[in-house]
């Protein structure tokens, strides 16, 4: 399969990236290239002017500074599995990190590609959602801050302009008794999810202080289980908490039925999953055990 | 569309052509560079039979543009064994079997070198999530992981 035909520029800098999205209605950012190049074979994608941002190595950095972790846009997830810091701070995105695809795909896809394509079967919208992240976009007027909360619109539609390029992802860094996880079921190495969940909690001893959740692939558009977050807040996590937990986020999601099971079948793994996911997060809090 | 003049080094050698931007790096690869060792099996990025590596990285090259390969460094199967001694990967492959119709096996290989290259002494665990990005529907794997131990074995003994 060839993708249709393109006019294709590889910018230097990110001025000259941004200057050719406004010059070119309808361009597309290549990045790590790993679900555009698919959906451009098959035609599913068609733009006919691609800037490829490889080229820009500015954006590929993780650090950590004033109270969050900073991903350069171009980060590959290979390098999220490799980076020291990652291992040893952020649990849930270590997870997320090793179930993205395959490790071939992991070594070309970005961080930035992953949650801009604003796919639901994507594994970082759920972990950033859970995490509270926020993107930082460049465009024309400069540079903005957009919660995660507010990012993604709709099925591959995201807060970004046509004309924006997203620059980096932040995520608050952890605090005491804070743990994450994400766990995902897939029927093989480099299928979507069948449901995938995303914990971030903090404990006050076995007290609940705070906790996000993340759902993958159950829900037209990314989504938090707010029912969920709501039921488990302030609560100690009884085996009867978790229960209640699972099912309210059961019931808030919204997955259609596919090759990967029926509705019926993702609402209740997504119960039993969540279930799952709290617990691991919560056996990763530092001083826990 | 555009046409674009590309310079890169594949498997040692200097290489100048130029390319439709949206040729993918498999076909540069088969039908520009006359290269057919490096394989299309699926076109949906799902089995890894046209794994290369650029820049030092394992890579399915059907998701890679041939003009994004301008500058880099390529090693395709062909390149492997430049003076004709099999690599103590592809030696694994042949001592242990590790393949029944060969179509996966380019791919096998050069992932599994840039596994060994960076982890020395993989588990069987590693080895076979190293692999998971490349996809044998003969072999069930056991093989193919017993031919990697082999040249693990093999490069460890040449340090």
């Amino acid at each position: 399969m060839i993708p249709a035909s393109f006019d294709y520029h590889a910018p230097r800098t990110l001025d000259e990236a941004l200057a050719l999205l406004r010059q070119n209605e309808g361009a597309k950012v290549l990045a790590g290239g790993q679900s555009l190049i698919p959906a451009m074979r098959f035609r599913l994608a068609q733009p006919e002017v691609l800037v490829d941002i490889n080229g820009l190595s500015q954006l590929d950095y993780i650090k950590e500074q004033g109270g969050y972790l900073a991903l350069g846009a171009l980060t590959r997830e290979a390098a999220l599995e490799e980076s020291p810091l990652i291992r040893h701070s952020y649990a849930l995105l270590l997870d997320t990190a090793k179930v993205v695809a395959d490790p071939l795909v992991r070594q070309r896809a970005t961080v930035g590609g992953n949650l801009a394509h604003a796919d639901p079967a994507n594994d970082h919208p759920a972990t950033m959602l859970a995490y509270g992240a926020s993107v930082v976009a460049r465009g024309p007027g400069g540079e903005r801050v957009i919660g995660i909360d507010q990012f993604f619109t709709g099925l591959f539609e995201s807060a970004l302009a046509p004309n924006e390029i997203l620059t980096e992802i932040r995520i608050p860094t952890p605090g005491p008794g804070a743990g994450g996880a994400y766990l995902k079921i897939e029927r093989k190495v480099g299928d979507y999810a069948v449901t995938g969940v995303a914990v971030q909690l903090t404990l006050s001893g076995n007290v609940c202080k705070s906790i996000r959740i993340g759902l993958t692939n159950v829900n037209p558009t990314p989504m938090r289980a707010v029912g969920a977050e709501q039921r488990l807040t302030g609560q100690a996590l009884s085996d009867e908490a978790l229960e209640a937990a699972g099912q309210i986020a059961a019931g808030e999601c919204s997955p259609s039925a596919d090759l990967r099971g029926s509705e019926e079948y993702k609402r209740d793994l997504t119960r039993v999953v969540l279930k799952r996911a709290v617990r691991l997060a919560q056996s990763r809090v530092k001083g826990s055990n | 569309m555009s046409q674009h003049e590309i310079s890169l080094t594949v498997n040692g050698a200097a290489v100048t052509k130029t390319v439709e931007a949206r040729t993918l790096l498999v076909h540069f690869i088969r039908e520009n560079l006359e290269l057919t060792g490096t394989h299309i099996g699926c076109d949906t990025t799902s089995c890894g039979a046209c794994t290369v590596v650029l820049d030092g990285k394992p890579v399915k090259s059907c998701t890679v543009f041939a003009v994004q390969a301008n500058g880099a460094t390529l090693q395709t199967i062909e390149g492997v064994a430049p003076d004709g001694k099999l690599h103590p990967v592809q030696e694994g492959f042949w001592e242990k079997h590790g393949l029944q119709c060969g179509y996966c096996t380019p791919g096998m290989i050069m992932t599994a070198k840039s596994l060994l290259e960076k982890n020395k002494k993989p588990t069987e665990q590693e080895i076979r999530e190293g692999i998971s990005g490349n996809i044998c529907r003969c072999t069930g794997y056991n093989k193919i992981v017993e031919a990697i131990q082999y040249a693990a074995a093999k490069l460890e003994e040449a340090r």
